[in-house]
C-alpha cells in the first residue's frame, strides 16, 4: 500500500475526530460569540468557566449523577460565573478585561475545590458519549460528533429565539449603543449581566462535554479558550460570511470552530509540535484582528506574506529534514535555522528596502 | 411641570480644573412650553440636560417633573419620562441594528422588557406610517442597519424614536448642529411638527439664534451655569438677532466676539 493512501487514511480519522472536537467546543464558541460579538465585551472569564464545566460535569458524575443532568448543572454553573464578572464590572465599575481575569483566577482555586484534585479521570464512568456508543452502532468520534450537533443546534434555535425577544433586542442594543438603550429606559447593567451570564454558562456547557469526551476533567483545560473561540470566531466569518440572520451567523460560527480544528489537526500532521498550537492560534488571532489596519495600509502586507512564506518554507525543510533523516539532529537544526535565518533575511530586506517600495516591487 | 430648584454641578471639584458647570439654576416649565436654549460654549447648557436626564448626577439642588423626584432615579428609570436627541447623530440610534429594531427598542421605552417578542406585526404597521411621516422614504427600508443611514436620516430617526411614546419632556440638545444646513433645516422643520402635534414640553438647546427666535413660545441664555434671560410670548416674537448680542455682552463684558454664537 502506496505510503499516500495510508497517510489520507489516518488522516480521515484525525479529520473525525477534529470535527468532534469543533462542534463540542463550538458550543463554547457561541457563548464567546454572545459576549465578544453581541455584547462587545471581550470577557477573560470564559477560560475559568470552561474548566468549570468541566470541573462540575466530571465531579458530579463521578458522584453518580445522570451525565445529561451535570451539563445543566454546568450550565448553570457557568452562567453564575459570568454573573460574577458582570457585577464586578457593572457595579463596581472595574473594567471589563480586569472583572474577566478576575473572576477566571479565582474560578482556578474553585474547580480545584470542587474537584478536589488538579483533574479528575472519568475512566468507566457513563458519559453522554458511552451512553450514545452503549445504543447506538456508532464509534466514538461519531457519538460526539451526534451529541455535538444536537446541543449545538439547540442552543442556535434557543438564542435565536431569545435574541428576538425583548430582552434578547435590548441586549443586542447595548452591545452597540450604551448610551441609547439607558436613554430608551433599559438597564445596562442588568443587560450586560445576563449576557455575561449567557454566555458563560454555554461555555460552561461546551466544558462539560468536551470533559466527558475526553474522559477526564482538569482545571488547566480552558487555558486559552478565549484565543481558539475567537480564532473559531473570525474563521467562520472569513469562510462563511459575517452578514445574514442571526441564525446563519451563529451556524458559521459553529463551523468555523469544526474547520478550526480540521485546520490544526492538519498542520499537526504536518509537522507541528503540539504545544506550539497556542502560538500558532495567537499568531492567526493577532493577524486576524489587525485587519482594520492592514485594509488601511496596504503595504503592511508586505511583512505578512514574508511571515506566511517562512512558516511555509519552515514546515517543509523541517519535514524533509525529518523525511530524508529520522533522528537527525544536526539535519533538523540546519532546517529550522534555515527556515528562520531566510524569514529574517525577508524582514530585513523590507527594512532596508522600505515597506511602500517593497510592496510596489511585488507588484510588478 | 419640570421644576429646577436651586441645581449646581462642579466638574473636578477640588483639583486645578475645578469647574462650576451649572450654579444654582432654577428653572421651571409650564405644560406645553416649548423653550429655546441659547448660550455660548461652555455655558452649561449640555450639562443642564444631562442633570436632567441623568446622564450627569446633580451635586446639589431638586430636579422634579410632575411631582417626581428625578434625581433620585438612575438614567434608565428617568426614561420613561423623557424624549432625548443627542448633537452627534450615532448617539442615538443603534448602527448595528435595524430601523424597525431601533423603533422597536423605543416604542418599549419606559416599559417593562420580557420575554415576548422584540417586534411585532402591528408595530411594524405602525412604524411603517410614523416613518412615512417623516417624508425621507425611511419607510421601505426599515430592515436597513441605521448605520447606513446619513446623519440627517439618523437625527430624523432619532427624533421620531424619542417622541413614538409620548414623553413628557423631549430634550434636544443641539441636534442639528452636526447636519448640513439644508438637512439641518429640514430636520427643524420635522422638530416644529411632531413638537407642535403632540404639544410636547420641550427644551431645545441650539446656537443658531434665529431657530432661537423663531422656535419654541420661550427663549433663555444661559452664561456660566445660570439662566440670564428668559423671554416668553409677544415679547420673544419681536426678539432681533441683535438684541440677544447685545444682552449676552452685557451679561459677558466683551467676551463674545469670538464666540461662535456669532455664527447664529
Ligand atoms: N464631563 C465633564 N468633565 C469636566 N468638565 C466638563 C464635563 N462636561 C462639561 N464640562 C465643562 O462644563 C462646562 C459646561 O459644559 P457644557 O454643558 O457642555 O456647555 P455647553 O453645552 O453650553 O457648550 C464647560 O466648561 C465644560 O468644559
Ligand atoms: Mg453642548
Amino acid at each position: 500500500m502506496s505510503t499516500f493512501a495510508a497517510f489520507f487514511s489516518s488522516m480521515g480519522t484525525a479529520v473525525q475526530g477534529a470535527a468532534s472536537q469543533g462542534v463540542l467546543w463550538g458550543v463554547m464558541t457561541l457563548g464567546l460569540y454572545i459576549t465578544y460579538k453581541v455584547l462587545d465585551f471581550a470577557d477573560l472569564t470564559v477560560d475559568g468557566s470552561f474548566a468549570l464545566g468541566g470541573a462540575v460535569s466530571a465531579t458530579l458524575i463521578v458522584g453518580g449523577m445522570d451525565p445529561f443532568l451535570t451539563l445543566i448543572a454546568a450550565l448553570l454553573a457557568g452562567m453564575l460565573a459570568g454573573a460574577a464578572t458582570g457585577l464586578l464590572h457593572t457595579k463596581l465599575q472595574i473594567p471589563g478585561i480586569l472583572a474577566g481575569i478576575l473572576t477566571m483566577i479565582a474560578l482556578y482555586s474553585i474547580n480545584i475545590r470542587i474537584i478536589g484534585a488538579a483533574n479528575v479521570p472519568l475512566l468507566g464512568e457513563k458519559t453522554v458519549i458511552t451512553a450514545i456508543t452503549d445504543t447506538l452502532p456508532i464509534g466514538k468520534n461519531w457519538a460526539a460528533i451526534l451529541i455535538g450537533t444536537i446541543v449545538a443546534g439547540a442552543v442556535i434555535a434557543a438564542l435565536y429565539w431569545f435574541f428576538g425577544t425583548e430582552i434578547g433586542c435590548a441586549i443586542r442594543a447595548t452591545g452597540s449603543n450604551e448610551r441609547m438603550v439607558r436613554a430608551l429606559g433599559g438597564s445596562t447593567d442588568q443587560l450586560k449581566i445576563i449576557g455575561l451570564a449567557l454566555g458563560n454558562g454555554l461555555v460552561a456547557l461546551s466544558g462539560g462535554l468536551v470533559a466527558q469526551s475526553q474522559g477526564y476533567g482538569d482545571v488547566g483545560m480552558g487555558t486559552g479558550t478565549i484565543v481558539i473561540g475567537l480564532a473559531s470566531i473570525i474563521i467562520g466569518e472569513v469562510i462563511f460570511g459575517a452578514g445574514g440572520n442571526f441564525a446563519r451567523r451563529l451556524l458559521s460560527v459553529v463551523l468555523g470552530s469544526v474547520v478550526y480544528r480540521v485546520i490544526i489537526a492538519m498542520v499537526l500532521r504536518l509537522g507541528l509540535k503540539s504545544t506550539d498550537l497556542k502560538l500558532l492560534t495567537a499568531v492567526i488571532v493577532a493577524l486576524a484582528l489587525s485587519i482594520p489596519v492592514l485594509r488601511r495600509d496596504k503595504d503592511l502586507r508586505v511583512y505578512g506574506i514574508v511571515l506566511l512564506a517562512g512558516a511555509v518554507l519552515y514546515l517543509l525543510l523541517v519535514n524533509a529534514a525529518a523525511a530524508l533523516a529520522p533522528g537527525n539532529a544536526t539535519l533538523l537544526f540546519a532546517a529550522r535555522f534555515a527556515a528562520l535565518g531566510a524569514t529574517a533575511a525577508g524582514f530585513g530586506t523590507i527594512w532596508l528596502t522600505g515597506r511602500r517600495k517593497m510592496a510596489a516591487i511585488l507588484k510588478r | 411641570m419640570l421644576k429646577l430648584e436651586n441645581v449646581s454641578k462642579v466638574f473636578n471639584r477640588g483639583t486645578i480644573n475645578e469647574k462650576r458647570a451649572i450654579n444654582g439654576l432654577s428653572l421651571h416649565l409650564a405644560p406645553g412650553d416649548f423653550v429655546t436654549v441659547i448660550g455660548g460654549n461652555g455655558a452649561g447648557k449640555s450639562t443642564m440636560l444631562n442633570l436632567i436626564s441623568g446622564t450627569l448626577a446633580a451635586d446639589s439642588g431638586s430636579i422634579l417633573l410632575d411631582g417626581v423626584q428625578l434625581q433620585k432615579l438612575p438614567e434608565h428609570l428617568r426614561a420613561k419620562f423623557l424624549g432625548r436627541v443627542f448633537q452627534d447623530p450615532m448617539m442615538g440610534t443603534a448602527a448595528d441594528m435595524g430601523i424597525e429594531e431601533n423603533l422597536a427598542m423605543a416604542y418599549r421605552r419606559g416599559k417593562k422588557r420580557g420575554l415576548s417578542w422584540g417586534i411585532t406585526a402591528a408595530e411594524r404597521e405602525e412604524y411603517h406610517r410614523r416613518l412615512a411621516s417623516l417624508g425621507l422614504g425611511l419607510e421601505d427600508r426599515m430592515k436597513s442597519k441605521v448605520g447606513l443611514l446619513s446623519g440627517g436620516q439618523r437625527q430624523a430617526l432619532t427624533l421620531l424614536m424619542a417622541t413614538l411614546q409620548k414623553p413628557k419632556l423631549l430634550l434636544l440638545d443641539e441636534h442639528t448642529a452636526a447636519l448640513d444646513p439644508k438637512t439641518a433645516a429640514k430636520v427643524l422643520e420635522l422638530t416644529g411638527e411632531i413638537v407642535g402635534l403632540d404639544k410636547l414640553t420641550t427644551l431645545m438647546v441650539t446656537h443658531n439664534m434665529r431657530d432661537a427666535i423663531r422656535m419654541g413660545n420661550r427663549l433663555i441664555m444661559m452664561h456660566e451655569g445660570r439662566i440670564i434671560a428668559d423671554i416668553a410670548g409677544e415679547k420673544k416674537m419681536g426678539l432681533h438677532v441683535s438684541d440677544l448680542m447685545e444682552m449676552f455682552e452685557k451679561a459677558s463684558g466683551g467676551e463674545f466676539a469670538n464666540d461662535r454664537m456669532l455664527l447664529g
